[in-house]
């Protein structure tokens, strides 16, 4: 039997039609980069890293204060999110039995699903309104829970991926079972693990609804942890907003560096886990 | 850490023997773990049915049999490694040197009766902290004790020699037969007063299974050794003692000589003649 014309052309067609959204999912990333490039560039300068930024009206200026003070959330975050989503992905993959694993995986997941504005509102109730007023430490607390869910399931995968025989081997040396996966498992996974938590916060680095209103942002830099604090995507939506032309640049340039941060961590993780596997290979 | 213990046991030996076991086949060795009705079940299924048997210290007692037969449970039963194991339920009666095993901390079970696995499994560390692993979780830090402890058995285990100059490295650089002689040495390092091997050999070449075999000869000295094996040469070339499996049943146990020669069972003359299995 022969293939008929009608159904060549379909074939041909399908193949060109996703080749075509292949080059277009590929060069979204591209375009991105170079439109924020083209309009930020101007702004991108020294003053740009070091400098605060200038009261309204006045041209110049940088924004010093949201670089670090991204930096300061994204801290407070990790050390909220990441040590509660490990330990209980240590119980989900180590300790908990097969239906109540599954409870807990579901629970997860909705957790994940939860839209980052209503977990900003949580911040606010929990941290921002008995403190009264917008601080370091509820951006880091709303970015934190952002982070258990995918902290939980990172960890429990990575943990499930050591091979038994290594558990097994270190309890018929008379390991208990913490010592086991602490000395054994979890150093048998660092790698994956260390990854998953860097791609876990840059997940959460460019989140700006949640510091809406937990962080705030301000002008100039902030002391400690309890008081309201600059970051890059607030600033970048408070600037975008406002009527300055020269605001708008520097809104630009925020948002490469912002994606930079975000694409430079991807990579380092994706290096962290190869080079990991390349050496137990070994 | 043995030799108080083994005096111990020959003191004891003549009160908790009876008369017609295993042991008194091969004459002049102390009964050092025995089983009485061992029942094992995963669920509903019973996978060992009453394993009753001696194993005598300083002897290496092989276990042979079909796939499945139970040999491996009833290892894996021994330092309660199938614990493990969700909905597993284990019946009968355990004795390390006349203690209860299951009413035993399991951790001091598995120190005292150590375990060597099928495949090989070194932890991604160091050779040196392999060897070390099971002193330091057992709370011994002093680093001169590690160090000493780390060389008997790395020696003990015929490895020195090829690893002194590079303790350092990654025991996942070793090769096959070397990580399974890691795998004896960091077994070792703990004293265990028994050892089990569940199929030491079944991933290794002849050359290596060879120099696993003279090492468990010379082990003997220093510990008692059950192993399990698929291979019934091996069984005889090393074994004092041979325990034949079939269907989660001990058939019989006796001298290696009279298992393979003279054999007390019809089943397991068919299994060593080649009849079946």
């Amino acid at each position: 039997m022969k293939t008929s014309p009608a159904r060549r052309i379909v074939n041909a067609m399908m193949l060109s039609l996703s080749g075509i959204c292949t080059l277009l999912v590929i060069s979204v990333l591209f375009f991105i980069l170079g439109y924020l490039l083209v309009h930020g560039l101007k702004s991108l300068d020294l003053d740009f890293f070091s400098k605060l930024p200038k009261p309204s009206g006045e041209i110049g200026g940088g924004m010093a204060n949201a670089i670090v003070g991204s930096g300061k959330v994204l801290l407070l975050a990790t050390l909220i999110g990441v040590p509660i989503g490990f330990l209980a992905g240590i119980f989900l993959a180590e300790y908990s039995g097969k239906a109540f694993a599954f409870t807990i995986r579901y629970v997860v997941d909705l957790l994940n699903g939860v839209p980052s504005i209503v977990i900003g509102i949580v911040a606010y109730a929990l941290v921002v309104r008995p403190m009264r007023h917008f601080s370091a430490l509820a951006g880091g607390v709303a970015l934190g829970i952002m982070m258990i869910p995918i902290a939980v399931r990172t960890t429990e995968e990575f943990l499930r991926s050591v091979p038994n025989s290594m558990r097994e081997g270190a309890m018929a040396l008379g390991a208990t079972r913490a010592q086991t996966i602490f000395t054994v498992v979890v150093p048998a996974a660092m790698s994956g693990l260390i990854s998953g938590m860097m791609l876990n916060l840059a997940r959460v680095a460019g989140e700006t609804a949640p510091l809406l209103f937990t962080a705030l942002g301000n002008m100039f830099w902030s002391k400690g942890w309890l008081e309201p604090i600059a970051t890059l995507p607030v600033m970048i939506y408070n600037y975008a907003i406002a009527p300055e032309e020269d605001l708008h640049q520097q809104a630009w340039a925020a948002g490469f560096v912002l994606l930079m941060l975000v694409l430079a961590i991807n990579v380092t993780a994706r290096m962290v886990i190869n080079r990991g596997t390349a050496s137990s290979r070994r | 850490m043995a030799s108080p213990q083994q005096q111990q046991i020959m003191t004891r030996e003549s009160v908790t023997l009876p008369a017609e076991t295993a042991v008194s086949k091969t004459p002049g060795a102390a009964c050092k773990l025995t089983a009485q009705n061992v029942d094992f079940f995963y669920g509903s299924f019973q996978a060992l049915h009453s394993i009753s048997l001696d194993i005598p210290s300083h002897r290496i007692t092989a276990f042979i049999g079909p796939s499945g037969c139970g040999k491996s449970t009833f290892l894996r039963t021994m330092n309660r490694m199938n614990e493990a194991l969700r909905n597993t339920r284990v019946e009968g009666e355990l004795r390390l040197d006349g203690e209860d095993i299951l009413s035993m901390d399991v951790t001091d079970v598995r120190r005292r009766v150590g375990m060597v696995f099928q495949k090989s499994n070194p932890f991604p560390k160091s050779i040196f902290d392999n060897v070390a692993y099971g002193l330091r979780v057992n709370g011994m830090s002093k680093k001169s004790v590690v160090e000493e402890a780390v060389e008997r058995s790395l020696q003990r285990a015929a490895l020195w020699t090829e690893v002194k100059d590079k303790l350092h490295k990654p025991a996942s650089a070793l090769s096959g037969g070397q990580q399974q002689r890691l795998c004896i040495a960091r077994a070792l390092a703990v004293e265990p007063e028994v050892l089990l091997l569940d199929e030491p050999c079944s991933a290794l070449d002849p050359i290596a299974t060879r120099r696993i075999e003279e090492l468990l000869f010379q082990l003997k000295e220093v510990t008692t050794i059950v192993i399990v094996t698929h291979n019934m040469q091996q069984a005889a070339r090393i074994a004092d003692l041979t325990g034949f499996f079939l269907l989660g049943k001990l058939i019989e146990i006796d001298g290696t000589k009279k298992i393979f020669q003279n054999p007390g069972k019809k089943e397991t003359e068919d299994y060593v003649t080649g009849r079946f299995g």
